[in-house]
């Protein structure tokens, strides 16, 4: 078991003849995954990487029973490729696009409502179950297969995380990127609620940023259920100014709730292991472990 | 995207929502001419001088003056044009005013008294719609009524699906207590301010104060517009209201490098590849002892040239007593950015402060061994732990 995607997901690349899409696809491949084929309006019939292109999801769907795919669509079109990927019954959409407006997210979400369908991201590093398949731009070599999951809301960040944990020994999951924007598919409490519920998954590393107060809802969500496996927390953005857009569109500190110290606070108080220092999350993991086991 | 507030007042106007009339002016001769331009528009013959910088708060840091004639008008323009205006928004350091707001009086005295309140639409990240928020409390900070009397505060959240409906409108113009022809005009006014925020692709509209005149006209006083970055290749227009003049030089001269940089106060620089990374690297020269001095994020393709344009940025900070690198190479390989370190360094020639790289992720030990062996003043680290303890000890010589 893993989540949302592993040996047997059929994977099918939005933008796929575009430079981004055919790097990654190609990336993708080398990893393992089954990239079933891809679509690139106008392209339809032809070939590119040895896999067919299709010039809707629909067709794609129908010819390679693809479902899961990968968008890298420019921005502008980036929200219509999600719901056309919807229309077509793929039942992953992992979105990499950055720099989708808000307006276009409200839109999408709300067409995804009631929907059997799940959006992971926009503007995330994708989703990746070790040794089994990515769906996503990172880089595969750092993954080791084992018992931790992974949700997060940056890319390197993410990478920095799990090359800790490989390094102490703890293999991943599945590692899921959910973005940084202020409107994504799935939040940090869906994603982690993914991971409790996975029987392979035996703890969890959190990684969230200033911004928002989902970091705070996953928290409240671990501890009302029994906190039934550890989960370390790192949230990054201590030192930034009230105020000040880092980077991604969401990371931006609004109100007293939203800074790090309030989310890792909360954290805290949920019983999660906040990690203080980036540089000691497979540490805090390690600790976690045992001290999980010791009070069970 | 910031705008100033006489072009937020600009979009406003095209959809049909009230404003306090105002032309703007640079020099103190132009506001003499544009008040008597206003004096024939308006009928008003007492003026409000009001200093353009993003910031709010400018009332109380003396941006704002009442004029009552226009030699008057030429003496607080005069005096606000040039100022460094502080404001609890914009550092102890202000902001340069270039330009001034010549805005008729709408306090005028008439049949009732006049009264402020409040008025924003914005995301709700959690509900994933937009929100109006409402408040009979006028003028005031906002975060101040949700802090003592949060129950004055209205809010109406929009469904995407059908957008604003009349019945949220006049619940809003109700719950803040009008009747007669102000509580029409206020559905209006709310009406027409949401249709702008949805057409213009907003992030946040901030009305305060919102006015109810003596003569029951409501109209906006100021406005705070913030529109979203992402969605400005779809209104060219707007995306000239840019104002580079509002923005820190470093920022913008980042910017033509697509590296994404934020100015601090403290006096580590770094430069890390992702603003999770990024933002986490800051909070790293915290624990060690320091203080950053910037955000700054080089994307994905971290070469010598972006390198470069990094460092030149960081060392125009006088602050910066030494510079953390922190790249984690997945697609980008470590032994390619510790070459562009390298190339970097040596054509910017003599970097006078100590410097810690540390490369991880895609050849990294080779990325390590560039740094260690091209003779230059550099700390290299390979775990995130090994560069904060680099930092530890070259802060002790700081």
């Amino acid at each position: 078991m893993s989540v949302l995607v592993n040996k047997d997901s059929r994977i099918i690349v939005q933008g796929f003849t575009g430079s981004e899409g055919t790097f990654h696809a190609q990336q993708m491949i080398e990893y393992g995954t089954q990239v079933v084929g891809g679509v690139t309006p106008g392209k339809g019939g032809q070939k590119h990487l040895d896999r067919p292109v299709f010039n809707t999801v629909a067709d794609a769907v129908r010819e390679t029973g693809a479902d899961v795919s990968i968008i890298f669509v420019p921005p502008a079109f980036a929200a219509d490729a999600i719901m056309e990927a919807a229309d077509a019954g793929v039942k992953v959409i992992v979105t990499i696009t950055e720099g989708i407006p808000v307006k276009d997210m409200i839109a999408v979400k709300e067409y995804l409502k009631n929907k059997s369908v799940r959006l992971i991201g926009p503007n995330c590093p994708g989703v990746i179950t070790a040794d089994e398949c990515k769906v996503g731009i990172m880089p595969g070599f750092i993954f080791k297969k084992g018992t931790i999951g992974l949700v997060s809301k940056s890319g390197t960040l993410t990478y920095e995380a799990v090359d800790q944990l490989t390094k102490a020994g703890l293999g991943q999951t599945t590692a899921i990127g959910i973005g940084g924007d202020p409107i994504i598919g799935t939040t940090t409490r869906e994603a982690v609620e993914l991971l409790m519920n996975d029987p392979e998954t035996e703890a969890i590393v959190m990684i969230g940023e200033i911004g928002g107060g989902m970091e705070a809802e996953a928290a409240y969500w671990i501890k009302e259920n029994g906190n039934k496996k550890p989960v370390v927390g790192f949230i990054a953005g201590q030192t930034a100014p009230k105020g000040r857009r880092m980077g991604h569109a969401g990371a931006i500190v609004g109100g007293a709730d939203d800074t790090a110290e309030a989310k890792m606070r909360i954290m805290r108080e949920c019983g999660l292991y906040v990690a203080e220092s980036p540089a000691v999350i497979g540490e805090t993991m390690v600790k976690a472990l045992e001290d999980f086991k010791a009070k069970a | 995207m910031n705008i100033h507030e006489y072009q937020a007042k600009d979009i406003l106007k095209r959809y049909g929502v009230r404003i306090q009339e105002g032309i703007v002016a640079d020099t103190p001769d132009k506001a003499v001419e544009v008040a008597r331009e206003l004096n024939i528009k308006t009928g008003t013959k007492w003026f409000v001088v009001k200093a353009q910088i993003h910031a709010g708060g400018r009332g109380k840091g003396g941006g704002v003056k009442l004029a009552k004639n226009y030699e008057d008008v030429r003496e607080k323009s005069g005096q606000i044009l040039g100022m460094q205006l502080v404001t609890h928004q914009t550092g102890p350091e202000g902001k340069k005013v270039h330009k001034v707001l010549i805005s008729e009086d709408v306090y005028y005295p008439g049949a009732s008294e006049p009264k402020e309140f409040y008025l924003a639409i914005l995301m709700d990240r959690t509900k994933g719609c937009n929100v109006i928020m409402a408040s009979t409390e006028g003028g005031m900070d906002i975060e101040e009524v949700a802090a003592h009397s949060p129950e004055k505060i209205i809010k109406e959240w929009i469904d995407p699906r059908v957008g604003l409906q009349g019945f949220q409108a006049r619940k809003i113009a109700f719950a803040l207590g009008l009747e007669g022809d102000a509580f029409k005009e206020m559905v209006k006014f709310v009406s027409s301010l949401y249709k702008a925020y949805i057409d213009t692709d907003a992030s946040q509209f901030e009305i305060n104060p919102v006015l109810k005149t003596s003569d029951n006209k409501i109209l906006a006083v100021d406005a705070k517009v913030n529109l979203d970055d992402n969605a400005l290749f779809r209104h060219p227009d707007l995306a000239e209201m840019r104002d580079i003049l509002e923005e820190d030089p470093l920022e913008v001269e980042a910017g033509h490098f697509n590296l994404n940089y934020v100015k601090l106060d403290g006096n580590i620089g770094c430069m890390v590849n992702g603003a999770g990374l990024a933002m986490a690297t800051m909070d790293l020269i915290k624990l060690s002892g320091g203080e950053p001095a910037n955000f700054l994020d080089v994307g994905g393709g971290a070469n010598a040239k972006t390198v470069e344009a990094g460092f030149r940025i960081i060392l125009k900070d006088p602050n910066v007593k030494a510079i953390l690198i922190n790249i984690f190479g997945g697609i980008v390989r470590c032994d390619r950015v510790a070459t562009g370190i390298v190339e970097a360094y040596k054509a910017i020639g003599n970097i006078p402060v100590p410097i810690v790289v540390r490369l991880q992720g895609t050849n990294a030990e080779e990325g390590a061994k560039i740094i260690d062996e091209s003779g230059l003043q550099v700390h290299s680290a390979v775990q995130l732990k090994d560069a904060a303890d680099r930092l530890k000890d070259v802060l002790k010589g700081v």
